[in-house]
């Protein structure tokens, strides 16, 4: 892992005196379960996906020190549209760019792969986009492809609400909500991708339910 | 401007904003009122403008007169008329809540030092804030010792006479201990203020239990671990707030 390099100091005085506070005062977190999210060797953490703003929060709830072991699973097409923005996709916020458009022989999982050996801890979204704000979609079958062949990592579910409705999809205008973050217990490889995407979904329900969002009337 | 009336100003700006924020957090809004709630965030800044501007006439009136007027005319213009009374209220109260009321403390605070009072409006803000924080006490410990006959029991159920008249009793013999040091009143005068800020204490407490009870929820956020969040720390200051700025304006200013 690149610790103690200028860029990773960057990224965790990014985070943790720009990102964090703006976001605390601007939205607010309030968090169940934060026990459950540790910066762990090779480990994942799965959430709903509602908002450009929920990879920069997940970040948010980590300390200092524990940021340079952390890194976003995110899409290239997005993230990665001109040579700025990929340089500070990649040091900045740190993600590990993937291709959504799978070409025949290509390994969209390879950078993912490739991350997890090197001992990181990476969010991932595994309803593969934003969506309908606050509406779950079903979860795609990677998540369950890639805990199969590292059948040793285990997965942390979290379930958040409020930043789908602070920042939705195809708006710029960003109007201040309280964002609620449920962290659940990890979830181990269960030999079967249905089962293990099955459980992940019931456990993201249970913390939605734990939670009792508002949803837009 | 001095720079600590101004410090304060954005003190009760800041506060007035995370409470509108969890306030509209909880309340059930429509996704069209996205924008209508931008631009109610908006009166923040403005009402704290003419509250550090001295500016009484506007800070009187901008919410229960402009924005009242202003904010329904820019929902109409997202052209949903479903739910648009529903929105319309629940949003203007949590303008005259958090917004409205809350700026009243800081108006108390730029109240000036007079002759029998140097401490002037910072005195009487510290005044307000100790009896009303030290009412929900005196109101919680009188309950739990010889709480009986419940009050409000659908609304608040550990709520009880006792705790209130106890509570009630408790805040205005405190006004009459604190009155010389912070405030300009007399010791009737003093006595006066502590019942009604105990009382009006009372109401908003019960006032955002109802509201709580109403959406389902236990707190309205997790500021301070154990204390609820903003709302639930000055739910019975935003009422009393109000109500208290004005008997001080109306016989000593």
């Amino acid at each position: 892992m690149a610790f103690g390099s200028a860029t990773t100091l960057i990224r965790q005085v990014f985070y943790t005196i720009l990102v964090r506070p703006i976001l605390l005062v601007l939205l607010g977190f309030n968090v169940r379960g934060l026990e459950h999210l540790q910066a762990r060797g090779p480990h994942l953490i799965a959430a709903n996906h509602n908002s450009h703003l929920d990879a920069l929060v997940l970040m948010s709830l980590f300390g200092f020190a524990d940021i340079p072991k952390v890194k976003l699973v995110a899409a290239r097409d997005y993230w990665c549209r001109t040579r700025a923005l990929t340089w500070l996709s990649m040091n900045i916020v740190g993600i590990i760019p993937i291709d959504r458009k799978i070409e025949r022989g290509s390994d969209p999982f390879g950078p993912v792969q490739k991350a997890l050996d090197d001992g990181y801890t990476l969010v991932i979204f595994p309803e593969g986009s934003r969506g309908d704000p606050e509406k779950r979609q079903p979860l795609k079958n990677g998540i369950a492809r890639i805990v199969e062949l590292n059948p040793q990592v285990t997965v942390t579910p979290v379930f958040m609400h409020g930043l789908g409705k602070a920042l939705p999809r195809g708006e710029g205008l960003l109007v201040p909500f309280v964002c609620e973050i449920n962290v659940g217990e990890e979830l181990a490889w269960q030999g079967d991708r249905r089962l293990f995407v099955a459980s992940l979904e019931q456990s993201l329900e249970q913390l939605e339910h734990e939670i009792a969002p508002k949803p837009w009337t | 401007m001095r720079a600590l009336p101004l410090v304060s100003v954005i003190f009760f700006a800041l506060l007035s904003f995370l409470a509108f924020k969890e306030y509209i957090s909880i309340v059930p809004l429509r996704r069209a009122d996205r924008r209508v709630l931008f631009w109610a965030y908006l009166s923040i800044p403005i009402q704290y403008a003419f509250v550090a501007d001295d500016f009484y006439g506007m800070f009187i009136v901008f919410i229960p007169v402009w924005v009242f007027f202003l904010l329904p005319f820019r929902m109409i213009l997202t052209q949903q008329t479903e739910g648009f009374l529903t929105s319309v209220t629940a949003i203007s109260w949590g303008l005259m809540i958090a917004v409205f009321a809350v700026s009243h403390g800081a108006m108390l605070m730029r109240l000036p030092a007079t002759v029998n009072n140097a401490a002037g409006g910072r005195g009487l803000v510290l005044f307000m804030v100790i009896l009303n924080q030290g009412n929900d006490v005196a109101q919680y410990v009188w309950g739990k010792l010889f709480g009986r006959h419940k009050i409000l029991p659908l609304v608040s159920p550990k709520k009880t006479w006792e705790g209130f008249i106890g509570g009630v009793l408790t805040t205005t013999a405190a006004a009459a201990v604190l009155y010389s040091f912070l405030t300009p009143f007399s010791l009737g005068f003093a006595l006066f203020a502590g019942l009604v800020i105990g009382v009006t204490g009372f109401i908003g407490d019960v006032t955002f239990s109802a509201l709580k009870r109403d959406m389902k929820i236990k707190d309205t956020g997790s500021l301070i671990p154990g204390h609820g969040g903003i709302l639930d720390r000055i739910d019975s200051f935003s009422l009393t707030a109000p109500l208290f700025f004005h008997i001080v304006r109306y016989f000593y200013y």
